[in-house]
């Protein structure tokens, strides 16, 4: 599984980032998580806003941190 | 605290079947109701009773003696403190479930093809409602530009959004009540309309940053979420928690420094520098404004106490606006898009309109 957290760095972001990899943690799943800050690649994946979560190429969250539960349902799949 | 708990517990059986958790959420609806309605008495009740309980607290539980500079910026502390940051965790819950109707996917297609007159004005009026972050700005530009919405359409929208919001407002109606607040809109909404029909004039989308125009464009399919009055709630909610808990410490702080000025700064003060007479006070407003860097709800209540001690209303909404919509940061941010002329025409067409829009005030009021 492939996650990317998108955000340029603000402190959204850092959370976003920080939340995802906790879950995947606790899941224990075994994922790649990257984290995109370059602008350019961002504006790439056609998104609107910063935090963004994409989880094997499907965007999955915009503009807001995810709850928790939110995640977990993304990647138990 | 309750309230939320609970909802959480909804949240997170909701993998069982549809019917079941409707069921559920209802009876959470209901129940949102039920708390609402005292919430909102007791809210209504305590407000009505500040300006008593300051006064009560100043001089009979403090013992502070009447009229001195001292009681008087504690009166002017005590008052101002728990009524704006009421009114702003009433204001920005509402705006929050507002706010969850418009996401910047939905504004993007409500703006995609729109003519440019047109287009300007929706995009300042959307700008007030869109949820919006200034680390976003880069991102959201791009997914207007490249879909389909005009660039001018687009400046609209990103000089609409971080002035005229809802911190701003409340503050304003606040502190000086509802005429100024809607002065403050009306005319914030008018530099963004104005502002970026006038960049779409100038034809500038060869001032992008090339690479911007390569992007293929964007939509990348994301699912639309279905929010029900539940969510919406917990939206409001959520906004409430990151929103005054992000602003409360700049209100505080804005307000100390405003009781100071209205305790011990004398009357009249601020007349001689930034009053009607002092013709330059208004582009200096500007220029100052540029590199200061801070949202609304810090600037308001200095800007309070400034205008309380004679500095002119215009120059004043004009450094205000500076402050908040031309800030240097967000700038920087944007040169990774824009191409320095772009910018340059940017700040220029906006610092003009509120140039414009101090002196109107100065002279009007």
């Amino acid at each position: 599984m492939e996650i990317k957290v998108l955000g340029p760095g603000c402190a959204k972001c850092k959370q976003t980032e920080e939340i995802v990899r906790q879950v995947v943690a606790e899941e224990g799943i075994a994922a790649d998580i990257e984290k995109v800050t370059d602008i350019m690649k961002i504006a790439g994946y056609g998104i609107f806003g910063t935090p963004a979560v994409i989880v094997d190429g499907e965007v999955k969250c915009v503009g807001k941190i995810p709850k928790k539960e939110e995640i977990k349902t993304w990647i138990k799949k | 605290m309750k309230i939320i708990n609970n909802t959480q517990c909804c949240n997170t059986v909701s993998n069982n079947p549809d019917a079941g958790n409707a069921a559920e959420k209802n009876n959470g609806m209901r129940r949102y109701i039920l708390y609402a309605i005292p919430v909102l008495v007791i809210w209504w009740l305590i407000y009505q009773r500040l300006s008593e309980f300051s006064h009560a607290v100043t001089y009979r539980l403090l013992n502070l003696p009447e009229g001195n500079h001292l009681s008087s910026a504690i009166e002017f502390f005590l008052y101002e403190t728990p009524k704006v940051l009421m009114l702003l965790v009433l204001v920005v819950f509402g705006v929050g479930i507002i706010r969850s109707f418009f996401t910047p996917e939905k504004t993007r297609r409500i703006l995609a093809g729109k003519k440019e007159s047109l287009g300007n004005i929706l995009a300042a009026l959307l700008g007030i409602v869109t949820p919006f972050c200034s680390c976003s700005a880069v991102p959201l530009f791009i997914g207007f530009v490249t879909t389909g919405v005009p660039l001018g359409v687009t400046f609209s929208f990103l000089i609409s959004a971080p002035m005229v919001n809802e911190i701003a407002l409340v503050l304003l109606y606040g502190l000086f009540g509802w005429k100024i607040a809607a002065i403050y809109l009306g005319t914030g909404l008018l530099i963004a309309m104005i502002a970026g029909w006038v960049i779409g004039r100038l034809r500038m989308e060869r001032h992008l940053e090339d690479w911007v125009l390569q992007i293929q464009a964007g939509g990348n399919g994301m699912v639309e979420e279905h929010l029900n009055w539940e969510d919406r709630i917990r939206y409001g909610f959520d906004a409430v928690k990151e929103i005054v808990g992000k602003v409360w410490i700049y209100v505080v702080l804005g307000i100390a420094v405003g009781a100071g000025i209205h305790g011990y700064v004398p009357e009249g003060f601020m007349a001689s520098i930034m009053g009607k007479g002092a013709w330059w006070s208004v582009p200096i407003a500007v220029l100052i404004g540029i590199p200061m860097y801070s949202n609304a709800a810090g600037i308001i209540p200095v800007v309070h106490a400034l205008i309380e001690k004679g500095a002119a209303l215009g120059t004043v909404l004009a450094f205000m606006m500076s402050v908040i919509a031309l800030s240097l940061p967000e700038m920087v941010i944007l040169r990774k898009v824009l191409k320095p002329a772009l910018i340059a025409t940017f700040a220029g067409v906006v610092g003009f309109g509120i140039l414009i829009v101090g002196y109107l005030f100065n002279i009007l009021i």
